[in-house]
């Protein structure tokens, strides 16, 4: 049986009336990044303080390498660590202070503290701001100084909830890069996000949660071709070529066409193949249609389900087991 | 500020992650064994100083407000309680002292309520520590706070005119009575720090619980002074206790009974509060 690095059994957290957390069934692969994938309010965040011992389960099982989240609470906080959706960081401390402090709290000396503190700075681009209090970093350097803070023992199970919501897109390329170079060195991660994209990106696995149960799971390919494959849109030369161009699409296509805000452009859906991958096809024929038909496109592009789509696509469905 | 922190925020975020770079720092092998309790707590303790040394403006409540409460009641009470300030001051300091430390011990709980509320804590919380180690840590800064007040104090108290018989013993004596027992006092507010939602509810609870302690007991007058069934309260108050074994150190004449009664009651206050903020701190 191949190890896991973390199981849980009909894990269930209740706050007064309403169950945030209600029956999870789940397994994790070693090394690998698995996305939990949900819309604020899910039960996402609440999950995972469940497995980092933040929270007691109300009902159910959970296990990370083995060890059961509420027998050996203490167990599992050694294989862990916890990268926070509001920096969980010292905000008054300086970078170099933040880092000295959990060094020294994960047992390391006063001198080894000090120097992973300056390799850590170093290798994340810090070493600048080193002295300067976190409340002074800007949102990507504190997300790096959170994950920092987060490998400075390397955990084997690193969860990683919502780490770039906030953040500019520079900055999230940057934690991603980041969280791919931890996983390539043999780190499990569970990432919690609202993003799709960055599930897709980052992603081995991915559960959809809803209220508080999975409604789907599997990878992003399976998660999208159940769904649809997406969507192409298109910008035309001409206004008045409108219309023409929506009955084209609809005939080749056979989804729904919609208008778009501006008055030269339109999308079309696209129905899913198997896989997800018959979409380009489908749009580069669509698109030959057009032309064929005299109708002149200026530009056009593919667009990824969003995961308003997939939501309405799961919610229809409840239970899709890709 | 603002201007200069958005141009250095600019310049310092020009940085790509390098696969060579980070593979290099991430730890290989095992890591250092956990932290005794000891160790632990004490890193706690420097987080605390760490905060002073931050954010100066929270030794404000330590020296302006003991100064304050110094002058108002020497000044205020001298004349009419003892013929003279001078000689009231030779009772009233060691009262002061103790009323003005007990007071203080609240924002342990106001602070840690703060403190708590802010992501920081959910990653202590998953460290593989001694659990207590993050509270008794910041409880340990807090005593250092307490030490500051009572210096303050003693000061001021010297240059007013005070003289403490007791001699330089006798004073270091007083002063380290009171801070064991503010150390397990304080574990009353912890609790109520994290029992309660808001900052604003836990100086409520402190102050009605402070004022009676603080007021009635012997920091202002001799209790023979006062009704019977007061006397009664004042005799089993933990704070008057407190007062008369810190009375007695500073002024050369050592009041066995209270000083025993003093680490009798930190002891019991701290077995009942320690615990349970601690029950409280693992369930939040």
């Amino acid at each position: 049986m191949a190890t896991h690095a973390i199981e849980t059994s009909g894990l269930v957290k209740v706050f007064g009336k309403t169950r945030a957390v209600d029956g999870i069934d789940l397994s994790v692969p070693e090394a690998s990044v698995y996305g939990i994938l949900g819309p604020n309010g899910a039960g996402k965040t609440t999950f995972v303080r469940m497995l980092a011992t933040l929270l007691r389960p109300d009902g159910g099982h959970g296990t990370v390498f083995g060890r059961d989240i509420v027998q050996d609470a203490a167990g599992v906080r050694s294989q862990v660590s916890l990268t926070g959706q509001y920096a969980s960081i010292d905000e008054d401390l300086t970078g170099v202070e933040n880092l000295v402090l959990l060094g020294r709290l994960l047992g390391h000396g006063k001198a080894a503290a000090k120097r992973r503190a300056g390799e850590l700075l170093d290798a994340f681009g810090l070493s600048d701001a080193a002295d300067r209090q976190v409340k002074n970093y800007s949102g990507g350097m504190r997300r790096r100084i959170d994950i920092a803070a987060s490998i400075i023992s390397t955990p084997r199970l690193m969860f990683l909830d919502e780490p770039t919501t906030g953040l500019d897109p520079r900055s999230r390329n940057q934690v991603w890069d980041i969280v791919r170079i931890i996983v390539a060195q043999g780190t499990t991660v569970l990432l919690t996000t609202q993003y799709l994209d960055e599930a897709d990106h980052l992603a081995g696995r991915i559960a959809v949660i809803d209220r508080g149960t999975v409604i789907a799971e599997g990878t992003p390919g399976q998660l999208k071709s159940s769904v649809g494959a997406g969507s192409v849109h298109v910008r035309l030369r001409d206004a008045d070529q409108r219309p023409q161009a929506e009955r084209v699409l609809a005939a080749e296509l056979g989804t729904e066409v919609t208008f778009d805000a501006d008055p030269v452009a339109l999308t079309a859906r696209i129905a899913g193949g198997e896989s997800g991958r018959g979409a380009a096809e489908h749009a580069s024929k669509a698109l030959a249609r057009l032309a064929a038909d005299g109708i002149t496109v200026d530009d056009f592009s593919l667009g990824q389900p969003s995961l308003d789509e997939v939501f309405l696509a799961l919610t229809d469905r409840k239970e899709v087991r890709a | 500020m603002t201007s200069t922190s958005s141009a250095e925020r600019t310049q310092a975020d020009d940085y790509t992650p390098a696969a060579e770079n980070l593979g290099a720092v991430l730890a290989t092998g095992e890591p250092p064994a956990r932290p005794s309790a000891l160790s632990a707590s004490a890193t706690f303790a420097w987080r605390a100083m760490l905060k002073i040394k931050h954010v100066p403006e929270q030794l404000f409540d330590v020296t302006v407000f003991p100064v304050i409460m110094t002058l108002m009641f020497t000044y205020l009470f001298g004349g009419a309680l003892a013929g003279s300030t001078d000689e009231y001051l030779q009772y009233l300091l060691p009262g002061i002292l103790v009323m003005s430390v007990a007071m203080i011990t609240m924002y342990t709980g106001v602070g840690l309520n703060t403190d708590i509320e802010k992501g920081v804590f959910d990653r202590f919380r998953t460290l593989p520590i001694w659990r207590p180690a993050a509270l008794v840590g910041a409880v340990i800064g807090d005593v250092c706070r307490y030490l500051m007040a009572s210096t303050v104090i003693m000061v001021l108290g010297l240059i007013m005119g005070y003289r403490p018989e007791g001699g330089l013993t006798g004073v270091l004596a007083g002063i380290g009575m009171l801070l064991v027992f503010s150390f397990a006092f304080s574990w009353i507010w912890t609790m109520f720090g994290l029992l309660l939602r808001s900052e604003r509810s836990v100086m409520g609870v402190s102050m009605l619980v402070l004022f009676p302690m603080t007021f009635l007991s012997n920091v202002f007058v001799d209790p023979r002074t006062m009704p019977a069934w007061l006397q009664g309260f004042v005799d089993v108050n933990p704070i008057a206790n407190l007062v008369a074994a810190v009375r007695g150190a500073l002024g050369g004449q050592w009041d066995g009974s209270a000083t025993m009664w003093t680490f009798v009651s930190a002891g019991i206050i701290l077995a009942i509060f320690g615990p349970l903020t601690m029950r409280i701190y693992n369930r939040k």
